[in-house]
């Protein structure tokens, strides 16, 4: 290689949205992945879907205008902190299928009546790890250098440009002079310490449900660097999952899902919420959150034998005792303290005019109220899923101009810096989610990013 | 088998738990995990251990359930759908998915959970081990059971054995001087003996099999309609089930290709030119009076080398695709099988083909024990081998069809 190449910094969509977009304009890329070969990818590995601005298509349903995925963003994420860059985002998401067919990535049409039907989002035929594969497939054959097992642990600046990008660790570290660099390592979901510094003890109970890899370091290299901090710190989308699921990369299948048909309880078999207030997909989401304000980081789903007749399969069944007794047991609740929570729950239960409508049994004085779904546990044998939060994000990046350079506290722009990905998505959002959103922002930005290429 | 890893690296440790709670996340505190992953699993299987074999259907169990909550391959072929439709995964429902898969592999390497993932999901070599699991669980009468799990040395066996036997027929007999061509070497009625012996046990053997298997896994209030077999016969000359949803399949590493298929669709056109060049002898002999060797432009010859050329190119392509195959998607065993029928398929053609060549010279009895043999034992080794596999497929394909439909009502 003759010229000096422009490094990118990760492995999932944004880095080979990046890669692709920029190797096609000619550029020299090199393309580090700190994952081993078959964990590359970042946490789209276990996507599945992404949202879209979009007129009529055989991949999703309806139509789905700009104005309306921008009013979505706004109701359920808030204000960005970069109002135009989610406007861009938006207008961008309306040409992303036509370019990933492009580059390869297979496509579920909706027609096939097999994806979930889906107005917002499109579907990715086989989930994200297939993008993955077919992403790397054509990086590679345009000519894109990749290297696997490869950590960035430094990035030397001089006057507001990188000079160097230092790889590995020990005997196998190298360095590369780049023409440019585009950061798309993804957030610090995997990294304990972060965790740690803001949750203190509670950091134990929690479970990363994606790739071990996410350790935010690059993140952490450019704010020492003094790029500008976007979004909360302190905050990470969290979801309900299976207590017994691996520390990290159990992915989607480690998710409870059917609160509203049973009872949680935490460690002292009390009820918090209303089980029934929300049933929409939105309840993984509210779920994670509670959990981690749960004694231990942990709750306890609890179901009866009709609950769990009507519960979707589950990575590793429920706990089942004959009696309430030996549940609490298994669970080391207190029995007395179990036993009353249900008794009081039993009682409170209201059927409804039409008894056959699970949806309207509520409860009657009880506080918290279950407002859905409240039919009385009685039939046995019971049973019980134990639950913890799960992080899939944190919200915490650095800002970014139009242009996706990375911008310092100053306001300044470095020179030769873009980012794109989940390390910038903060710009765009930094609270509450809407599915599909993280895959758009990832491919979306990382294309925008390797079109940017002055420093050719 | 689902592993916890223990690894944990300084500056990701996670702090010992504190111990309100027995459920500690798994890669901390393994030890102190009573409800890790591993020891989640339930104590019952639901199948009984004398059922089981060597294969471990609770281990199919586990691996198709995670794909049900998962669910992100149903783009690629029917199995995914008609796993969701039997949550309780019974052996009945293990032994109709195994056949419903076609070994397209898509579903392996778009897994984010196969190996070296600790969840270890490999749905192509699961299926293909309850493949062979179902065989030898239908295979008529059960004693052969053996015969059909170690198919290369039956084969071997077979073949061997049919083609001593016809050598040894041949040095035995002196030649029928009043006969000509073929018939001076081996008489008719003994072509017609090795034929049909083996042909009607295969046949017979394959019924018993194959009902066993459609009363395992049909479904109770199953009809079979004409539109159902249709549509199951187009799946059947598409192999639509092999096309990955369109890209086509992995034959041997990520990238996808319809080669696999074409190869195999390509072989089936080859056997039936062969079968229809055989038929159209028999009623040239006995309808018509015309005695073998037929000329070079007649429908015996023309069909039968066109047959035999295709079932030669295309066993080898087959093979090739064998050979350099990624063996993760099946197992060992399997290979061995699929490679073995190949293997006769091409001893067959290609004796046929020297036959063709060589029938007016003195090789022409050696050649003709080669081909007669290769053909008795191919007869014979129907339910043997992994030809079986034919009528079970069928049937998958017409219950799948079925489903939809009721579905779509």
């Amino acid at each position: 290689m003759n010229s000096a190449p422009l490094v990118i910094i990760g492995g999932g969509a944004a880095a080979l949205c990046a890669a692709i977009a920029a190797r096609q304009r000619g550029a020299s890329v090199l393309l580090l992945e700190q994952a081993p070969r078959w964990q590359r990818g970042g946490n789209t590995r276990h996507s599945r879907n992404f949202r879209i601005t979009h007129d009529i298509t055989p991949l999703s349903l309806g139509i789905y205008s700009a104005a309306e995925f921008r009013a979505d963003l706004d109701r359920a994420t808030g204000t960005a902190s970069n109002p135009a860059l989610r406007q861009l985002l938006v207008d961008e998401s309306a040409t992303l299928t036509e370019w990933l067919a492009g580059a390869g990535v297979q496509l579920q049409p909706v027609t096939a009546g097999r994806v979930p039907p889906s107005r917002r989002t499109a579907f990715l035929r086989g989930g994200g790890t297939a993008m993955i594969n077919a992403l790397y497939a054509r990086a590679a054959e345009l000519g894109v250098m990749i290297r696997y097992d490869s950590a960035v642990t430094g990035l030397q600046f001089e006057d507001g440009r990188v000079i160097r990008v230092e790889v590995g660790r020990g005997a196998g570290a190298w360095s590369v002079t780049p023409a440019g660099v585009i950061v798309a390592s993804g957030g610090a979901q995997a990294n304990r310490n972060w965790w740690r510094e803001r949750w203190g003890a509670a950091a134990a109970g929690v479970v990363n449900r994606g790739i071990p890899h996410a350790d935010g370091a690059v993140l952490n290299l450019l704010l020492q660097q003094g790029a500008q901090a976007v979004g909360d710190p302190t905050q990470a989308y969290l979801v309900a999952v299976d207590a017994r699921s691996p520390a990290d990369d159990g992915g989607i299948v480690t998710r409870i899902r059917c609160m509203p048909r049973g009872l949680v309880v935490d460690a002292h078999g009390q009820r918090r919420y209303d089980e029934g207030g929300d049933t929409a997909s939105t309840r993984y989401a509210r779920w994670g959150q509670r959990l981690l304000q749960f004694p231990g980081q942990v709750g306890y789903l609890l179901l009866d034998a009709r609950g769990l007749r009507e519960a979707p399969p589950a990575l590793v069944p429920p706990l089942r005792a004959p009696d309430l007794a030996v549940l609490a047991q298994q669970l080391k609740i207190p029995v007395p303290a179990l036993r009353e929570t249900v008794m009081a729950y039993n009682a409170a239960v209201q059927p409804p005019a039409d008894a056959a409508q699970a949806l309207n049994w509520h409860t009657v004085g009880l506080e918290p109220p279950k407002s859905r779904y409240a039919l009385p546990l009685r039939e046995r044998p019971f049973a019980a899923y134990p639950m913890r939060p799960g992080i899939t994000f944190t919200y915490h990046g650095v800002g970014v101009d139009m242009h996706l350079r990375v911008l310092r506290s100053d306001g300044s722009s470095f020179e030769n810096v873009w980012a794109a990905g989940m390390v910038m998505a903060p710009n765009i959002f930094s609270s509450g989610y809407v599915s599909g959103l993280a895959l758009t922002i990832s491919c979306v930005s990382g294309r925008l990013a390797g079109e940017q290429n002055p420093h050719l | 088998m689902i592993k916890v890893t223990n690894q944990i690296t300084p500056e990701t440790a996670v702090k010992k738990n504190n111990a309100q709670t027995p459920f500690s996340v798994a890669k901390g505190t393994p030890q102190n995990n009573p409800f890790s992953i591993e020891k989640g699993t339930p104590q019952q299987p639901t199948f009984e251990k004398k059922e089981l074999g060597e294969f471990n259907s609770f281990e199919a169990q586990r691996v198709l359930n995670v794909c049900n909550i998962c669910g992100y391959c149903n783009g690629f072929c029917d199995v995914f759908d008609a796993a969701q439709r039997r949550p309780a995964l019974t052996t009945a429902d293990l032994a109709h998915l195994a056949y419903l898969c076609h070994g397209c592999r898509n579903c392996l390497y778009a897994c984010q959970y196969a190996p070296p993932h600790q969840f270890n999901i490999n749905v192509p070599r699961t299926l293909t081990q309850m493949r062979q699991y179902s065989d030898a669980l239908h295979v008529w009468p059960s004693a052969l059971a053996g015969a059909l799990r170690d198919s290369a040395h039956t084969a071997l066996l077979l073949t061997g054995g049919a083609i001593a036997l016809l050598l040894g027929l041949i040095w035995l007999l002196a030649p029928n001087t009043n006969a000509s061509g073929f018939y001076r070497v081996v008489s008719l009625p003994v072509m017609i003996v090795l034929a049909v012996i083996p042909l009607s046990w295969s046949l017979l053997a394959l019924t018993r099999s194959w009902r066993s298997y459609w009363h395992l896994t049909r479904p109770p209030t199953a009809v079979v309609t004409w539109r159902s077999l249709r549509l199951a016969l187009q799946d059947v000359v598409l192999l639509r089930n092999l096309r990955g949803g369109g890209p086509g399949c992995n034959d041997v590493d990520e990238r996808f290709s319809h080669l696999r298929r074409r190869l195999h669709q390509g072989l089936v056109i080859g056997v039936g030119l062969c079968f229809v060049a055989t038929l159209t002898a028999l009623f040239y002999h006995h309808a018509l009076g015309w005695i073998a060797p037929y000329p070079i432009v007649s429908i015996p010859v023309l069909f039968g080398t066109s047959g035999g050329i295709g079932i030669v190119l295309t066993t080898s392509g087959l093979l090739w695709l064998k050979w350099h195959g990624d063996l993760t998607p099946t197992t060992r065993s399997a290979q061995n099988a699929d490679v073995t029928i190949l293997l006769v398929l091409m001893t067959v053609a290609v004796s046929g083909l020297a036959l063709l060549i060589g029938r007016e010279t003195a090789a022409m009895a050696i050649l003709l024990a080669l081909h007669l043999g290769g053909v008795s034992a191919l007869f014979a080794l129907l339910p043997y081998s992994k030809l079986v596999h034919v009528g079970y497929r069928m049937m998958a394909l017409v219950i799948e069809q079925i489903e939809r439909q009721s579905a779509h009502h």
